[in-house]
């Protein structure tokens, strides 16, 4: 086996709600080389953002991380001190947040940004050489240096979304978590925005995981994709080998629901109910109300995840001895 | 106006105007207005789906409010079958309303969330003093039963915030189907709506299309459920119509350049497309400073001496493909 960046073991996390416990993230387990990029997919409450945050320990609480381990080139960072972790987020992993009109501070100048961020981990750097550096960066996410001096409100929200790649890569981390990057975006930013994370992750390096509820974004850009559904990881897996065969029920589902202008033809499939309250979430399989080749088993026992072809991981009944 | 017309705008517009503080009113004259709809014409033919595809800011919301005149307009004319509806009295217009509806994109703003979904969806009726009572009430059971909310006894008293995303946007639906419209205005009534369940809201929006032979204004940013769904599409830029025509010659021919970045930069689930760098410059100008001539010159990569100075018209290039571009004569 090829030696892995970032891996991830049984990670779990819960939220304690009025109503109960809730787990958000339930058992994930992957791992990711360097340079290469995954795609977390999902719809909303299926626990992806809490993957992404709980990578770098910046779960909001009531939420709180109860089990698992998160290697990171042999450390495991749910074992670091706080001030520990600190020296990772930003350094080795950072993250690009969904929105950018919040994620910057309105009466901080673009430059502030970049001289708090650089000068907190490097403090023997002056401002002068972090103001250079980030417009360095600046110039590398396609965006006017002058532009250092303009407040965030100046600036539109794909350019806004520039400078949060360029902040993310300040530090030249391995790792760049982008929670639904292009979301609050138009469709060519979009686009721009997506080729601009490839060209940044090429040029320095990097490993991307993009976390998104597009499938196609997730299929046309990634290396490897997991899916999630209702806190579970139902399919682990190679993007193409996804393509030629995906295996879960719900990923086959999503696969048939989403338009393809490709196609010339097309009808789109429909996964009937909709996704479970996760307080109240059914015995056995999560997917089985809404599965259409449920059986028996699937309404009793929880499937285990399993390796189906190398490098192929599903949780599915219809796969594996399970099968009869 | 012709038999298979049910809608028809002409030279549409609308300009917002732009508040200025009481010291920029005293030192300068002119006002400025966002241009947010800027002469737009086309028609909706009987029981098709005609879509308004488009970025944010380009208009396509407000030509949706402008058609069911929810808001005046600054000048054009909207016609519902041969009635100018741009012109009728208040009264007139309600009763007009009847054959008119609309669906909003937000199903968690487009409710009182104090108004069981059983009330909200008869309010209708009782508005428009069609029924009331066990009358009213049987026809919003039927109603909810029709668009999946099932059993209807159950959905008829929950309150808006006991329902998700889609069983909202299915009362939505079920409210503005209540008064057997003809003509309904469709504003992204997918796009907050989880990927597993928009399908299940399309399929029903095409189903009672069929059955209850309703026309659609569908406004959607996303052109690849345009793709899907619509017979035809208009696709508008900083408040004018660059390109329209049949979903097929859109899709496989597009001839506006702003056409054709849009088709090219739709995410494809296809890890072995090869995709091409968007190569469109700059972002959408303000909508208060329109570039002169066409509005699209200054992102344009083919823009000549001609596109800075004279503003293109919408003009036929093929059987139900009309395109506005100097380049294309």
């Amino acid at each position: 086996m090829q030696k892995q960046l970032l891996t991830v073991e049984n990670l779990t996390v819960e939220y304690w709600a009025r109503r109960g416990k809730v787990r958000a993230v339930d058992n994930v387990s992957f791992s990711l080389g360097k340079t290469e990029t995954l795609g977390v997919v999902g719809e909303s409450g299926s626990g992806k953002s809490t993957l992404g945050l709980s990578l770098i320990r910046l779960v909001p609480p009531p939420g709180r991380i109860v089990n698992g381990h998160v290697w990171l080139e042999g450390i495991d960072l749910l074992k670091l001190r706080e001030d520990e972790m600190r020296k990772v987020r930003g350094r080795k992993i950072s993250f690009i947040f969904q929105d950018p009109m919040t994620s910057l501070n309105p009466v901080k100048k673009i430059g502030e940004h970049f001289v708090e961020l650089i000068r907190t981990h490097e403090p023997k750097i002056s401002d002068e050489e972090a103001l250079q550096r980030a417009e360095k960066l600046l110039e590398d996410v396609g965006i006017q240096p002058e532009r250092i001096n303009d407040y965030p409100h100046q600036l539109s929200g794909g350019m806004r979304q520039r400078i949060m790649i360029a902040l993310a890569i300040v530090l030249n981390p391995c790792i760049v978590i982008a929670d639904e990057p292009t979301t609050a975006l138009d469709v060519i930013v979009q686009a721009k925005i997506l080729d601009l994370l490839k060209d940044v992750q090429n040029k320095y390096a990097m490993t991307l995981i993009l976390i998104t509820h597009d499938l196609s974004i997730a299929m046309e850009r990634c290396d490897k994709i997991l899916v999630m559904y209702a806190g579970h990881m139902v399919e682990h897996a190679y993007i193409k080998d996804i393509y030629r065969n995906p295996q879960h029920p719900y990923t086959q589902g999503l696969l048939r629901s989403i338009p393809n202008i490709e196609l010339a033809e097309q009808k789109l499939e429909a996964i009937p109910g909709s996704p479970p309250d996760l307080l109240n979430l059914p015995k056995g399989c999560r997917f089985w109300p809404r599965c259409s080749s449920a059986m028996e088993i699937c309404r009793k026992t929880e499937p285990k995840l399993i390796e189906t072809e190398p490098g192929h991981f599903v949780r599915c009944f219809l796969y594996g001895d399970a099968k009869k | 106006m012709s038999k298979t017309e049910i809608v028809k705008v002409e030279n549409l517009k609308k300009y917002f105007p732009v508040e200025k503080s009481f010291l920029e009113k005293l030192l300068t004259r002119t006002r400025s207005f966002v241009r947010a709809v800027d002469g737009v014409t086309f028609s909706v033919r009987k029981g098709e789906f005609f879509t308004l595809a488009g970025e944010s800011g380009c208009g396509k919301t407000t030509t949706g409010k402008l058609v069911l005149k929810l808001i005046p307009p600054t000048s054009g004319k909207v016609f519902f079958k041969d009635q100018e509806i741009t012109k009728l009295r208040p009264e007139e217009l309600r009763l007009l309303r009847r054959k008119m509806q609309i669906i909003f994109q937000d199903p968690y703003a487009s409710f009182n969330p104090r108004m069981r979904i059983g009330d909200a969806v008869g309010h209708p009726l009782e508005i428009h003093g069609l029924a009331s009572g066990a009358e009213k009430r049987k026809r919003v059971l039927a109603m909810l039963e029709r668009v999946g909310l099932t059993p209807p006894e159950q959905f008829i008293e929950l309150y808006p915030h006991q329902l998700s995303g889609g069983q909202r946007q299915r009362a939505a639906m079920a409210r503005s189907l209540i008064l057997e419209p003809e003509f309904i205005v469709a504003d992204e009534p997918v796009s907050m709506i989880d990927v597993s369940l928009r399908t299940t809201i399309i399929d029903l929006m095409l189903d009672l299309k069929r059955e209850l032979q309703l026309t659609y204004l569908f406004i959607t940013h996303d052109l690849a459920v345009a793709k899907y769904i619509s017979d035809r599409i208009a696709v508008m830029y900083l408040g004018k119509i660059v390109e329209m025509g049949d979903k097929e010659e859109i899709f496989s021919n597009p001839m506006h350049p702003y056409t054709q970045a849009l088709l090219s930069a739709i995410p494809v689930p296809n890890p072995q497309r090869k995709r091409e760098p968007i190569k469109l410059g700059g972002e959408v100008p303000s909508a208060i400073k329109i570039p002169t001539g066409c509005c699209f010159h200054p992102r344009c990569p083919f823009k000549k001496e001609i596109c800075t100075e004279e503003e293109p018209e919408l003009i036929p290039t093929a059987a139900d493909h009309f395109v506005a571009c100097n380049l294309i004569k």
